[in-house]
């Protein structure tokens, strides 16, 4: 996975990774070169006393040094460039996927866990490459370059190098191999610790009406335990691997010295090469000590990889077809062919054999008890989801034919749980039509019967809007959703229970307003009050997502006995009165 | 070997990050921007403006850091003894092979080739490696100690987020992006423990072994050690210069982390706004403007923290060679053997490495701690008044009187100015109006989520300001305009009022509200997994659960604030007989547009921009013929065309 994932996001930087490999090359062969320097001061210039040898020799050590360090500091600008660039790549690359996907999706994983992948996971992978490029990548030049000089020095001892790699490789991969679970497990506690303290930020009003502060702290510390005890596990881990990385290294150094004092005392070795072959092998073990830096790293990143490839794995159950229809065939008519939706796994479908067919200038309502699918069509219409059975058409076009670019932008919805973006009202405004003038606002302010209550919101337009609207009443924040919709002069409008939060006198100043802006677009409405949808063209009586009605007002109440007791339930104020 | 004074973990810091500001320079700490002096108390309503005022407070996060990492005294010492074990004998190694070559050295001087005392050599190294395997071992159970001390220093600041959470006013939470809290505990915690975990126990062991490396030098060759810890200072300015300018890259970082996670998690919020209006194109455009934001400032972080590397290594080098040359002519002088200056070569390369090591933690942790100052400046927040004393009730009998209150979200903007009401025990108070006139204000006065700005609202005669808000809430129970559920059970979500009930009572209760109804078709029934967003109930039910929520809490004070807005009319004329029951014994408030829902209340009060412009009976009123009239006329004349 986490293979995949980079070669798929690491590819546009090859060219910066072939010059960053260039680099650490150049500047592994300095460090290289180093120690080999050092013994030859010490060899030729300490033992021996010779200060100007020292000096010239020191002289060499110090350019060397410098390229070194110039090679690095370039390695160290590539690799960042290159690491954090493959960060945003893919950050980019997961909202975009996300943003297509319908809701369906969005509800697999939770938004909250979307929320985690994004931000930290990508943050783990991120770290690893950049640890890699600007580190990790140069030890393997290291230890290759470390080896080829070591046996130059003395290939007698060489076969200790064949020994302690594969040792420590092998301990540092079983410390790793446990990990690996661990974090996986680490990466869904963040994910949880995210998904309550979010609900605890929303529900905030609900939770302390309710005085249970406590029970959440409770919550919390469930899942804030979870988190706790996973990464001590993983930190304890990870505790193992430099102690026996050092350990290696240092029995590594004990056994060169004494395998090394053998083949003095036999005359094979010099005791100058004795400190070069220590110092080699020293950076050899080292340059594994960095790669160390990395295996610490790497599991989160894989973990965190697979997680991270889910998101972009899933394909979105509201397909693009590949040759979508990017016009329709009739200007915004809305028909719907015996359809029927179900849940995945739900025993009975939600909604069943709805047809129906609505033109430009034509109103349809829908109503019905709750629960009884009404949302579900509003949302069929939208393909926020797509029809099980049958078929939707809008403007003469299977939906799912239909570029829903197109489609899109030829609907105007105002969903029942109206949604404001934080920032202002002309923002949110704005939302469907981006280049709408001062003038098309207010207008659509006006037909919302919102035009007062911004006017004097501190700013108008420009007044400030908080996350979901929380800063503006219920009523207020239903009508800036209409005006919304409004602002786009659409061809379809989908009014789903939009007039809920409206007094009586309001809504019906609304729907006056709205006759004359809505003649030529197809409408559909939700509602719940006779009274908002008793001039409709025709009416959708719907009861557990069957059709039980289908005609205008007048005729309902002639065939329709659920229409009727529906009436009736309302009229039972005016009789009062 | 020699112990010396040891530096005490408090003062580790002290040579990291921020060592001794330079004095004299520079008027102490300049905020970054410059934010427009925002004065004493609450800076400009103290959210939203967040960012701004960062870079302020980095030296104290670090204290505070360090502080909350002290909670675990007898951990932390434990660590600090292990360290200084294991690093003295780290030290002590090289010294011992020093011993060890110079056995090689003195055997082919005096003997030849044969002349190697390998049984010396043999008990030298096996003392060397008796030495390296009880360090490591040291080290593990320090590293281990560590992450003990690190995570549960982690657990409690996020318990101290989440307790904060709880006491923090809801007019800052209401203008906090979400995603950017969420990004402080999740984002910035984990960098926090992350940094900490890489770093601590690095950075002690580099600096123990820094001094112990000192140590073992001006023993060796006090001359040679001058040369070596010249060397000190002139690192110490590298860092300083290098991690003054990652610091405020790492602060930009972690701030557009936050920045990023709040877009994120709003868009992901209003997914079906964002693609039924077709906006995905502009959304993923100003997710790419606060991406590349990110990006650039991760970049800095990255680059010029991987710098300082590099420039420790040239020290490191340049030190090298001054030693070998001093060396050199030491040894030729006769004054120095040679297996001393192999050994203090040796030192002076273990010298440079922990240093080395120390610059690049210092900047590791300095993402640390600039998460930490995010998480800090949360928990700094300004808190609601802090809690009444619990005093002993008598049983509460529900009088509730608004005395000349006066209230407003914004300043400018006066909402409920000297508005007065009587609720009598028992009393059913409707509350009619149209939008925006503040009935739901009201509401939230009543059950405390604002402070008042002027006036009293008092409960059975005592001021609720001065009862604890716990004692207060959990006398009312309430149906909020916007509904909620947590992710839990269907039957969890009903007794989430009453954490005690019996499964009784749930199903009571929700057989009372119609939520059985709907409930019963799902195959878990009332263990149906839902949550507030995944949809797997509709608006309607969700309103109805909640309405058995509020049922089942069974209060002494109802609120319903447009409890059945979304339920449909048939459902609605039922449930209306349900709550006509549960209200008689209890003074109620009920909020609702649909006036038929209100006619029979003992009260109703009619609110205009934030006043009470009427109030009476219903039959009163109507005869009055003012607003309420005119309200009730309009529901009229609809219900009349209906039939017309
Ligand atoms: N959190 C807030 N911050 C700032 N202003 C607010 C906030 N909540 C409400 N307001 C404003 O206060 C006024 C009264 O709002 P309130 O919610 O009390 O109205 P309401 O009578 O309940 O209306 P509705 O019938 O639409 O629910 C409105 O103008 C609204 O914009
Ligand atoms: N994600 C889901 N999984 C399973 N069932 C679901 C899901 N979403 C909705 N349902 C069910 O589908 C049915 C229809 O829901 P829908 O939201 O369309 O109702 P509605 O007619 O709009 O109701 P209301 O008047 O309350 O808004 C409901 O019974 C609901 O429980
Ligand atoms: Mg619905
Ligand atoms: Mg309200």
């Amino acid at each position: 996975m986490l293979i995949r994932l980079l070669r798929q996001h690491l590819g546009r930087y090859r060219r910066l990774l072939v010059v960053l490999l260039a680099l650490q090359l150049v500047q592994s062969v300095a460090s290289l070169y180093l120690p080999t320097l050092n013994a030859d001061i010490i060899d030729r210039g300490v033992v021996t006393g010779e200060t100007s040898t020292i000096w010239r020799l020191g002289g060499v050590m110090l350019l060397v040094t410098l390229v070194q360090v110039g090679f690095s500091i370039g390695a160290v600008y590539v690799g960042s460039r290159a690491a954090m660039g493959f960060g945003r790549d893919v950050r980019s690359a997961l909202f975009h996927r996300v943003t297509a996907f319908s809701a369906r999706e969005v509800a697999l994983f939770g938004a909250p866990s979307l929320i985690t992948r994004i931000t930290n996971d990508v943050q783990q992978v991120q770290l690893l490459v950049a640890m890699t490029c600007t580190m990790a990548i140069a030890a393997p030049i290291t230890v290759v370059g470390g080896v080829v000089m070591a046996l130059r020095q003395d290939a007698g001892l060489s076969w200790l190098l064949a020994v302690s790699l594969p040792v420590l490789a092998g301990s540092l991969g079983l410390v790793v191999s446990r990990m690996l679970p661990k974090f996986r497990l680490m990466q869904e506690r963040i994910d949880n610790i995210n998904r309550v303290l979010r609900e605890q930020i929303t529900g905030m009003r609900v939770v302390r009406a309710f005085v249970r502060e406590p029970q959440e702290v409770a919550r919390f510390d469930a899942v804030n335990q979870d988190l706790t005890r996973t990464s001590l596990s993983a930190g304890r881990l990870m505790a193992f691997m430099f102690p026996i990385v050092l350990l290696v290294i240092n029995a590594s150094s004990v056994a060169v010295i004494w395998f090394g004092a053998g083949r003095i005392s036999r005359g094979e070795m010099t005791v100058g090469s004795l400190v070069a072959f220590l110092s080699y092998f020293t950076l050899i073990l080292i340059a594994v000590m960095m790669g160390t830096f990395v295996a610490i790293m790497a599991p989160r990143a894989a973990v965190c990889a697979e997680r991270i490839q889910q998101v972009l794995d899933t394909p979105t159950s509201v397909l693009v077809p590949h040759e979508p229809v990017a016009a329709l065939r009739e200007r915004g008519s809305v028909e719907l062919r015996d359809v029927g939706f179900g849940y995945p796994g739900a025993e009975s479908p939600v909604l069943a054999g709805i047809t129906l067919r609505s033109l430009p200038g034509q109103t349809t309502a829908i109503i019905g008890s709750t629960g009884s699918g009404k949302t579900t069509l509003v949302n069929l219409v939208a393909r926020l989801v797509d029809a099980t059975t049958g078929a939707v058409l809008v403007g003469g076009v299977d939906v799912r034919e239909l570029d829903p670019e197109v489609l899109w932008q030829r609907i105007g919805l105002v969903p029942q749980k109206p949604y404001l973006f934080s920032g202002t009202v002309a923002t949110n405004l704005r939302y469907g039509k981006p280049d709408a003038t001062d003038e098309e606002l207010w207008a659509a302010l006006e037909v919302a019967q919102a035009r007062d209550f911004v006017a004097a919101m501190p700013g108008g337009l420009d007044a400030e809007v908080a996350q979901g609207g929380s800063n503006v009443s219920g009523g207020q924040r239903q009508r800036l959703a209409i005006a919304r919709a409004l602002v786009r002069r659409p061809e379809v409008y989908l009014f789903d229970d939009s007039f809920s939060a409206l007094d009586l006198a309001t809504d019906a100043r609304l729907r006056a307003a709205l006759a004359p802006h809505t003649r030529d677009a197809t409408v559909l409405v939700v509602a719940q009050r006779v009274s908002t949808i008793a001039g409709a063209d025709q009416i959708l009586v719907l009861e557990d997502g069957v059709p039980v009605g289908l005609g205008s007002h007048e005729d309902l109440l002639v065939t329709c006995p659920t229409y009727v007791e529906i009436v009736d339930s309302q009229a039972s104020t005016r009789e009062a009165a | 070997m020699s112990t010396q004074v040891e530096p005490e973990p408090g003062s580790a810091g002290s040579t990291g990050p921020d060592a001794a500001p330079v004095p004299g320079a520079a008027p102490e700490p300049k905020p970054a921007g410059g934010p427009p002096s925002a004065g004493p108390g609450i800076g400009r309503m103290g959210a939203l403006g967040m960012p701004v005022e960062a870079a302020r407070d980095i030296r104290s996060s670090t204290r505070r850091l360090l502080q909350r990492l002290r909670g675990d005294r007898v951990g932390l010492l434990a660590v600090v003894l292990l360290a200084l074990a294991s690093v003295s004998m780290t030290v002590l190694g090289p010294w011992l092979l020093g011993r060890a070559t110079d056995v090689v050295f003195r055997g082919l001087r005096e003997g030849g080739a044969s002349g190697i005392d390998f049984a010396a050599l043999r008990r030298v190294l096996l003392a060397v490696l008796a030495l390296y395997l009880a360090a490591s071992t040291l080290q593990y159970l320090q590293s281990y100690l560590l992450a003990g001390i690190v995570q549960r220093t982690m657990y409690r600041l996020r318990a101290d987020v989440e307790a904060k959470l709880n006491r923090l006013p809801l007019r800052y939470v209401d203008r906090q992006p979400r995603g950017d809290l969420l990004s402080r505990v999740s984002n910035d915690i984990d960098n926090i423990s992350q940094s900490l975990q890489q770093t601590l126990s690095q950075l002690l062991t580099s600096l123990l072994s820094l001094i112990g490396t000192i140590v073992m030098m001006v023993v060796i060759s006090p001359l040679l050690a001058m040369v070596a810890i010249i060397s000190i200072p002139i690192s110490l300015w590298m860092m300083r210069t290098v991690t003054r300018r990652s610091k405020v890259r790492f602060i930009q970082q972690w701030g557009h982390t936050g920045r990023l996670n709040s877009l994120v998690e709003e868009s992901f919020t209003g997914h079906a706004i964002v693609k039924a209006f077709g906006r995905q194109r502009e959304v993923e455009e100003r997710f790419r403007r606060t991406n590349e934001e990110l990006y650039r400032a991760s970049f800095g972080a990255q680059l010029i923290s991987g710098i300082i590397q590099p420039l420790m290594m040239l020290l490191g080098n340049l030190n090298f060679v001054v030693i070998a040359v001093v060396g050199g002519i030491r040894v030729a002088a006769g004054s120095l053997s040679l297996g001393d200056v192999q050994a203090f070569i040796q030192y002076s390369r273990q010298f440079s490495q922990p240093l080395t090591h120390v610059a690049s933690m210092a900047n590791v942790l300095q993402s640390g701690i600039a998460s930490a100052e995010r998480v800090f400046e949360l928990l700094d927040a300004e808190e609601q008044s802090p809690e009444a004393d619990p005093v002993t009730a008598p049983a509460p009998r529900g009088r509730v009187e608004f005395d000349h209150v006066s209230f407003s979200y914004d300043a400018s903007r006066p909402l409920i100015d000297d508005l007065s009401l009587v609720a009598e025990p028992g009393q059913t108070v409707a509350i009619v109006g149209p939008t925006g006139a503040g009935k739901t204000t009201l509401v939230n006065l009543l059950m405390r989520f604002y402070e008042l700005d002027g006036g009293r609202i008092t409960l059975d005669g005592r001021d609720i300001a001065e009862l604890p808000r716990a004692e207060l809430r959990s006398q009312m129970g309430m149906v909020l305009q916007d509904t909620w559920l947590f992710g839990g059970t269907i039957g969890e979500n009903i007794a989430y009022g009453n954490p005690g009930a019996t499964d009784e009572q749930v199903r009571e209760a929700a057989t009372a509200t119609f939520v059985d109804r709907f409930v019963h078709s799902l195959p878990a029934g009332y263990d149906t997994p839902i949550d507030d967003e995944d949809g797997v109930v509709s608006a309607g039910e969700k309103q109805l659960l909640t309405i058995a929520r509020a049922f089942l809490a069974n209060p002494s004070i109802l609120i319903l604030d447009e409890a059945t807005s979304s339920v449909d009319t048939r459902t609605e004329v039922l449930i209306q007989r349900a709550m006509a029951a549960l209200r008689s014994s209890r003074t109620s408030f009920v909020i609702a547009h649909r006036l038929s829902t209100i006619r029979d209340a003992d009260v109703i009060l009619v609110m205009d921009a934030g006043r009470i412009v009427e109030q009476g009976h219903h039959e009163d009123l109507l005869a009055a013929g003012g607003a309420y009239a005119t309200l009730y006329n309009a529901q009229f004349a609809a219900a009349a065309a209906e039939v017309a």
